[in-house]
């Protein structure tokens, strides 16, 4: 478990590079519509509520709590815990959890984002806070 | 337009292997063709339509070619991917050719061995980026969607092997069911954990084979010499996170593809003599049948508890081949084996000892993706004319 896991470099596409730079800086971001006010994730460039184009991006606050969750007792890389955590502004995310008892997880629990490196762009994950 | 009384099942097979290693996913395609062309007792070369997913190799075209259809009649292909659920939806697209007159008989193949041999890829979505780090297997995603069942609802991990022991009591007179041991709900808890809360006895087998269909016009089916089994109604949708909305994993995409189905083959579930539904794990089995509207939603746990899925036992017998988590689940899709148990005890052609009496309407339904993230669902109601 000392051996820190390796994760995939996200690809990027230009919709969603922005997020990556920003993750580059620590911030989480997420992309809400000035149309309808909805904020929404993964990032789109088009609202999925209202199809405006008018969406920008906003720094979120990376606190949330555990929507759901569950441990996977075994994989080539050992146990994980995937879930959901319900972001402040609203949107659910799916993550894993991590620096954290995964036994002892659970619904409704606060979390707070984490970065993790890549050999590209860190990835966003949750630990409790 | 409806497709109600259009489109008739003529013929069926089901592969009896489970562990294929001597054979091609081709081959096993071929193999379930002939298969239902013979039980229907057609002529290959009077097929013109061909429906088929993601697991025939190379999709449409190269099938059409290797099968040796015949290309001068063929005039409709659909090669929609839903995953597990593709077939069903094929069955529906298939009745609506057939209703437009685009076709006349029409064959959909499902046959691969993930036991064996490579699963065929699948492209990225736009999530990829977003996702893909994160794990997301079958079992984790279905054991969110129990998580927070057990979570709103107070649905027990006792509840859910109910789900299993049924489908077990179904598998012991199947003779080509992978597991035909009878499990009690004691076993499945003790069961080890594979993903919380879903013990391995939660999970379907991965085995190798497949299956086919022939569908076909009224007139044709009255030709020819099998009970007359037609779809009345069908219902097909699909269900993601739509950008982390009223994120709500209580309930599948089965809400909506349901009350389609339903309300065109103009009854409800209380006429369901036999339902076959897609039991990758026990939670979809749960999720399901409340979402069809079997009972209401968060009642699921109480409503397979006790036998009540067990063939002359309970009220709803269920999966009397025993279902994925104890017969087969070929290339890791039951949809396709849903349709033809379906079709069996329809035809009375059910094992003696799970054979509804007097089975004149069924049920097949079926999920394709990961239900704790993003998944399709089809609906068929079949009627024994």
């Amino acid at each position: 478990m000392s051996e820190a896991k390796k994760y995939p470099a996200p690809v990027t596409n230009p919709e969603t590079a922005a997020f990556w730079d920003a993750a580059k800086e620590g911030k989480f971001m997420i992309k809400r519509c000035t149309a309808c006010g909805e904020a929404h994730y993964f990032p789109r460039s088009i609202c999925p509520f209202c199809y405006s184009d008018k969406t920008v991006w906003e720094q979120a606050s990376g606190e949330g709590t555990i929507y759901t969750y569950s441990l996977m007792r075994k994989s080539p890389t050992g146990p994980y815990a995937i879930g959901y955590v319900t972001l402040k502004e609203g949107p659910s995310v799916q993550t894993n959890f991590v620096d954290c008892d995964l036994e002892k997880l659970k619904i409704g629990q606060k979390v707070k984002v984490v970065f993790k490196p890549t050999d590209g762009a860190p990835l966003p994950f949750f630990t409790v806070a | 337009m409806t497709i109600k009384g259009k489109a008739y099942i003529a013929g069926i097979y089901e592969h009896p292997t489970r562990h294929a290693p001597d054979k091609s996913t081709a081959q096993l395609h071929a193999e379930v063709a002939k298969g239902a062309i013979e039980d229907a007792g057609i002529s290959k070369d009077d097929i013109d339509g061909y429906f088929c997913a993601g697991d025939a190799p190379g999709g449409a075209w190269p099938m059409v070619d290797y099968l040796g259809l015949n290309t001068k009649k063929l005039r409709h292909v659909d090669s929609t991917e839903t995953g597990g659920c593709s077939y069903i939806i094929h069955l529906g697209h298939a009745a609506e050719a057939i209703a437009a007159g685009k076709c006349s008989i029409a064959l959909v193949t499902l046959a691969g061995k993930p036991r064996t041999g490579a699963m065929p890829p699948r492209a990225a979505g736009a999530e990829v980026d977003f996702e893909s780090a994160y794990g997301a297997t079958t079992h984790n995603a279905y054991g969110m969607c129990a998580m927070r069942h057990m979570h709103d609802y107070g649905t027990t991990s006792e509840q859910l092997a109910w789900i299993k022991v049924a489908a077990s009591h179904h598998a012991q007179y199947n003779p080509h069911a992978m597991l035909k041991d009878v499990v009690t709900v004691e076993d499945v808890l003790n069961s080890p954990m594979i993903s919380d809360p879903l013990h391995r006895m939660d999970c379907c087998v991965v085995s190798d084979g497949g299956g086919a269909l022939i569908v076909t016009t009224p007139e044709i089916a009255r030709s020819l010499k099998k009970p007359l089994v037609r779809l009345i109604g069908h219902g097909e949708a699909m269900k993601g996170p739509r950008g982390g909305k009223d994120l709500d994993l209580t309930y599948s995409a089965g809400v909506w593809s349901g009350p389609r189905a339903f309300e065109e083959a103009g009854i409800t579930p209380k006429d369901i003599k036999y339902a076959s539904i897609y039991d990758s794990f026990t939670i979809t089995v749960l999720m399901q049948l409340e979402d069809l509207g079997f009972c209401k939603k968060g009642e699921g746990g109480k409503f397979v508890a006790d036998g009540n899925l067990i063939s002359g036992v309970g009220k709803l017998p269920f999966n009397t081949d025993g279902g994925g988590l104890c017969s087969n689940h070929p290339v890791n899709r039951g949809g396709m084996t849903k349709i033809l148990e379906a079709v069996r005890q329809l035809r009375g052609e059910a094992h003696p000892k799970v054979q509804v009496k007097n089975c004149d309407l069924a049920i097949a339904h079926g999920t394709g993706g990961l239900l704790g993230v993003r998944h399709a669902a089809s609906t068929a109601i079949l009627e024994r004319v």
